[in-house]
């Protein structure tokens, strides 16, 4: 587990960097994540991203899949690998405080 | 007269009907439907493409798996239309349930990727998920001399999701067997961000693909595949050339599960996770491949899940509660090449953990550790399958994971 000061508070990850309680998530923790992954200020887009995810996940208790967010999200598959390079996935469940996307072992 | 429908008699479906089967009350009638005349072994195609395991003795007729008084009907399904109760037929007939059961499983979906169909599949791209395709795997694979073998898994989820890690561990032994291990590259592309992604696991069994000599491709989510050149095109832009590819391209749910506006974006049937009720609809149960669980798309998951939902049934007629009974347990073996096999054992909150199985402190299976009484355990477990799991005998194995027998490594008990 590490520690992470921001938005007032101490905000507890995991050893990868996941946020462990899902209800210390804010807005503004968002934008403090994404500077930790190395994401500039996040855009429009990077929200719409988000926003879908956290919904998402809030329905359907797991965090979606890239599939599913470039089908439901409206953020086409090309523009979330520009938005988040290398891991969409894992990257926007990072952001939106979500569980990262796993397999069984 | 009252039906239950149950629509696919894989593992799952023949489960349930199975253990419904003697149960039910007089007036309720049990229907199966499944076009296919033969039942799949499902774990014994691993071994096909190495040549360790024959096609005739992973089939049996469909009729010889299903106990009698279960009618089972031999067709496709068009649709599912839930406000009528109904199902309809390939050949347009139309079977009215009050009780409905979708157990229709999961199907690879290469046409869902660029490029990978094409006059280069099964010639130099493979997949092993179905009879045909791990049948032209071990003609290449015997035709194989050296170079680089990738195995792709194309997304997430995927039947088994280990079977491609065992694949590997085996191809290792079978080139090395063959004297010939110096010259082939094994690599391992998945879109995952590593080969294990659980913390325990991956402390555990990090040190098999190193001493395997498997090269591991993370984050890779292919975009597109160019037969000819023989590379894999990932969205972000990276190249990834192989000699021969083993595909486990996209899965998604039966094609009908898309036409009776049930399935999410693959065709996976949003299901409740404990008590497998179908969401939003109160007469229709899910287990198997076929649900959007976060459980492994597994047999023994279906087995698991088989008690649970001929329970429910059971309820639902009786005008009882449903029980939450699913606890998203999993386990399976693991082959790990020289003979050898693993063991993991989880659940939805549980990940894999050292230990032993069924027995604390005896096993005889030992838990996310490598050993040749797992791999027995695996090749004896066909015997079990055709011999007590599908027939729904009483096992001694309950269907909720324990954590009697297991240890979590001190440092990961907050991870």
């Amino acid at each position: 587990m590490t520690t992470l000061e921001a938005v007032g508070k101490t905000i507890e990850l995991n050893n990868e960097g996941f946020l462990l309680d899902a209800d210390q998530w804010t807005p503004e923790l968002a934008e403090t994540l994404a500077e930790t992954v190395g994401l500039g200020p996040l855009s429009d887009k990077h929200w719409q991203v988000i926003t879908f995810c956290r919904e998402d996940a809030a329905r359907e208790g797991q965090s979606p899949g890239l599939r599913r967010i470039s089908k439901l999200s409206g953020v086409s598959m090309k523009e979330l690998y520009q938005l988040f390079p290398k891991g969409p996935g894992k990257l926007a469940a990072k952001v939106a405080g979500l569980p990262k996307p796993q397999a069984c072992i | 007269m009252k039906n239950i429908v149950i629509l696919g008699a894989g593992t799952a479906g023949t489960m349930v009907a199975n253990h419904l089967r003697g149960k039910l009350p007089t007036g309720w009638t049990l229907k199966i439907v499944d076009p296919d005349p033969l039942h799949l072994y499902q774990p014994g195609l691993l071994f096909l493409p190495f040549g360790t395991e024959r096609q005739e003795r992973l089939v049996r007729p469909r009729g010889n798996t299903l106990k009698r008084g279960i009618e089972w009907i031999q067709q496709g399904v068009e649709k599912v239309d839930a406000d009528a109760r109904q199902v309809v037929l390939e050949d347009g007939e139309r079977l009215s349930y009050d009780i409905l059961v979708l157990a229709s499983g999961s199907q690879i979906r290469p046409e869902e990727t660029e490029g990978l169909l094409g006059d280069h599949w099964h010639q130099t791209a493979h997949d092993f998920y179905t009879l045909d395709g791990a049948t032209a795997l071990r003609r290449a694979l015997a035709g194989f001399d050296g170079g680089r073998l990738v195995v792709n898994v194309v997304e997430m989820p995927i039947k088994c999701p280990v079977a491609p890690l065992e694949f590997l561990f085996l191809a290792d032994d079978y080139f090395t067997h063959r004297g010939i291990r110096d010259r082939v590259e094994l690599v391992y592309a998945t879109p995952l961000d590593g080969a294990f992604t659980k913390p325990v696991a991956s402390a555990t069994l990090g040190y098999l693909l190193e001493q395997k000599g498997i090269k591991v491709e993370s984050e890779f989510n292919t975009g597109e595949v160019d037969g000819e050149a023989r590379l894999l095109r990932s969205w972000d832009e990276r190249e990834l050339a192989y000699d021969l590819l083993v595909s486990i391209p996209t899965h998604g749910g039966a094609p009908f599960v898309a036409a009776s506006g049930l399935g999410n974006e693959l065709d996976f049937v949003p299901t409740e996770h404990r008590s497998l009720l179908a969401k939003n609809h109160d007469r229709i149960f899910v287990l198997g491949d076929a649900t959007d669980l976060p459980s492994s798309k597994a047999g023994s998951v279906a087995h698991f899940q088989s008690g649970v939902v001929a329970d429910n049934v059971l309820r639902t007629i009786a005008g009882k509660s449903l029980v939450e009974g699913f606890d998203g347990h999993s386990n399976c073996f693991i082959e790990s090449g020289g003979g050898k096999a693993l063991l993991i054992d989880f659940n939805y909150d549980v990940e894999p953990l050292p230990g032993h199985y069924p027995v604390p402190g005896l096993g005889p299976f030992d838990l996310l550790a490598e050993s040749r009484r797992n791999h027995w355990g695996k090749l004896a477990f066909r015997w079990i399958y055709w011999n007590a799991l599908l027939p729904a005998l009483p096992l001694p194995l309950p269907s909720r994971m324990s954590m009697i027998g297991k240890r979590r490594p001190p440092d990961k008990v907050a991870a």
